[in-house]
């Protein structure tokens, strides 16, 4: 087990450098770079002198051979596009928001989702099915960018429950949350509903009844433990996402998250915002899928995922 | 031995048919025959096929049934409530709005149906090779490992350098936006069927499968594939929808198809702007259209699923 354990992380430090080399060449094939906008305005030498402090005249080569160096030294370097603020600054800055309202999004989304995915398939093709199914079509047929409008013109504008713009206080918290759960609830209701249902129609299920165990420990023993498999699976690059916000709704709520550096770095050519973003939320990706692997060893001893075993 | 003999008496053997053949009980059915008789039979699952049936014929004659074309642009006539001229009402720059639903149902569906297919063949067949081949050797770890880190590797890559790439390597156009979302879309379905696999392939019908002398691909496509259909039908529907939605956030990033090109997820876009405005018109068309997309879709998967499965018995 140690033995696997040491080989993923090693993996894991191996697909992070990949990442960022591919990304480092995909963002210098695109056209322009960073100070496109601004050629026309500002003198030669001036630009000549801005793209040497940033090394940009350095070869290509050298540039990402300094940019590893940096970044072993976890420093992800500064922003083209805001002097005085570096990259780590502006994760250390925004992360928290975005944090706190992912990590809020992924609990009401699986706390809910799971219930009502289990509820869905305990009572399937009666009233209460139909229900949950009609709430999973419509989570997913809206948007958060148009869930995102809808909340704050009913929940904060009509009914003044909640404030909006920024994040002050706990509450400003709540709406963002909202819209931001209601896709990825309505995704688990269905996951949850279908492999729900294929579990209880197997053989140790009904065992168990025959044994005479009450139904809700047959439920949550054996078939939530079986069923949640698809979404443990799908929690993954969920969870990551989440965790380090989104472009769409920080922007409509003002939240100071990270989401906007992912689209602003790229639409400014900010390389080091780019390389810097891509790092940070690669790393967290990698870091929760090797968490989910072991997950998985844990919710289902049959699982056998490297043939050395423990 | 008096009762035995009365009850034996009881039975007598079936008379015997002109042809010498015992009668048969009922045809035997293929399996496809029997797929689809189960699934003729569930009315909601029918009710989603009409659905998309429709959805499609509308996509393709709906915007010949009004004079007016997606892109006829009439100022005086903008902002219009739905009446008898214009059906579901006209947008800001005086746009018949039921042209553009139905124009822009070809670009969302074409997207959205492509996408998804691409997605089930790539996820499908990366994600069981992945599964099976786990814990199998030292050979098939290394197979396992492989297919896993590219999938990481691509979970990880900015999606948008990726398109911005694709973009300025391509012409812009649906081609690009279908190929820019299966790029990076298969790899969430790969990774649910691996999942699904890993926890199926140890258990005793496989073992079964193989002892009998199965060889890879049979096992693979006739018994550990057909046992995770229900995860495939549900996650391919979530893909059309998120298809189409990933299209209209290429759209507003202006990646995604030009104006005056219409689809759904640009027209919901648009209409944003609007929302508090009252025209309630802007968005509820195209979003209904979405909602009924996924609703057909929705249903009709569901029933498909239940018609697959063989554990589920007329």
């Amino acid at each position: 087990m140690s033995r696997y354990l040491l080989k993923r992380i090693l993996m894991m430090v191996l697909t992070l450098w990949i990442i960022v080399t591919l990304t480092f060449s995909l963002m210098h094939m695109i056209p322009g770079d960073p100070f496109a906008s601004e050629s026309d305005q500002l003198p030669e030498q001036i630009l000549l002198n801005l793209r040497a402090k940033y090394n940009l005249d350095e070869p290509l080569p050298m540039q990402y051979l300094l940019y590893l160096k940096s970044l072993v030294m976890l420093d992800l370097g500064p922003s083209i596009k805001s002097e005085t603020r570096g990259v780590n600054d502006m994760i250390k800055d925004g992360f928290g928001s975005s944090a706190l309202i992912g990590l809020q999004a992924i609990a009401v989304a699986l706390f809910f989702g799971l219930l009502f995915g289990t509820i869905a398939a305990l009572n399937r093709n009666t009233w209460i099915d139909y229900a949950a199914m009609v709430l999973a079509v419509l989570g997913i047929a809206v948007p958060s960018f148009i869930m995102a409008p809808l909340l704050i013109n009913y929940l904060a504008i009509k009914w003044p429950l909640f404030p909006v713009a920024t994040l002050t206080s706990w509450k400003h918290s709540v709406l963002p949350s909202l819209a931001l759960a209601f896709g990825p609830l309505a995704i688990i209701t269905r996951y949850m509903r279908t492999s729900m249902i294929d579990v209880m129609n197997q053989n140790y299920i009904r065992t168990a009844e025959a044994k005479g165990i009450p139904t809700f420990l047959i439920v949550v023993k054996h078939g939530i433990r079986n069923a949640i498999l698809p979404i443990v699976t799908f929690m993954g690059p969920l969870i990551a996402g989440l965790l380090t916000g989104t472009f769409v709704v920080e922007k409509i709520f003002a939240v100071p998250g990270i989401g906007k550096y992912f689209v602003d770095g790229i639409f400014n050519r900010d390389y080091p915002v780019i390389l810097g973003t891509t790092v940070f939320y690669s790393a967290i990706l990698v870091l929760i899928i090797f968490l989910i692997d072991l997950a998985y060893m844990f919710i289902d001893p049959r699982i056998k995922l490297s043939s050395r075993g423990r | 031995m008096a009762v035995d003999q009365s009850v034996n008496e009881l039975f007598r053997p079936k008379a015997q048919k002109a042809d010498g053949q015992i009668a048969q009980m009922r045809p035997s059915l293929t399996h496809f025959q029997q797929v689809t008789r189960k699934l003729v039979r569930n009315k909601l699952a029918m009710v989603g096929l009409t659905l998309i049936v429709l959805l499609i014929a509308m996509a393709i004659i709906g915007p010949h049934l009004v004079s007016y074309s997606y892109s006829d642009q009439s100022l005086l006539n903008a902002n219009q409530e739905i009446s008898s001229e214009h059906w579901f009402g006209t947008d800001e720059l005086g746009r018949d709005m039921f042209s553009r639903t139905w124009y822009g149902a070809q670009i969302s569906l074409i997207i959205g149906i492509s996408a998804a297919l691409i997605d089930l063949i790539i996820g499908v067949t990366v994600g069981g090779i992945a599964g099976y081949m786990a814990g199998r050797g030292k050979k098939g770890d290394r197979i396992d490992t492989i297919i896993m880190r590219l999938i990481e590797v691509l979970y990880g890559l900015p999606y948008l350098l990726v398109v911005i790439m694709l973009m300025v390597v391509m012409e812009p156009g649906i081609v690009t936006i279908i190929i820019a979302l299966s790029a990076t879309g298969w790899v969430g379905m790969a990774r649910l069927v691996r999942g699904q696999i890993l926890q199926l392939k140890n258990q005793e019908f496989i073992m079964a499968a193989q002892v009998l002398g199965a060889k890879f691909p049979r096992i693979l496509l006739r018994h550990l594939i057909p046992n995770t259909i229900g995860v495939i039908i549900v996650n391919l529907t979530f893909t059309i929808p998120s298809a189409i939605f990933a299209e209209s956030f290429l759209s507003f990033l202006g990646l995604g198809v030009q104006a005056p090109i219409a689809s759904w997820g640009t027209m919901t876009n648009d209409a944003l702007g609007v929302i508090l405005t009252g025209d309630w018109w802007r968005l509820f068309f195209p979003a209904l259209m979405i909602s009924l997309t996924m609703f057909a879709f929705n249903v009709f998967g569901d029933g498909l699923q239940d018609a697959l499965d063989p554990r589920i018995r007329e």
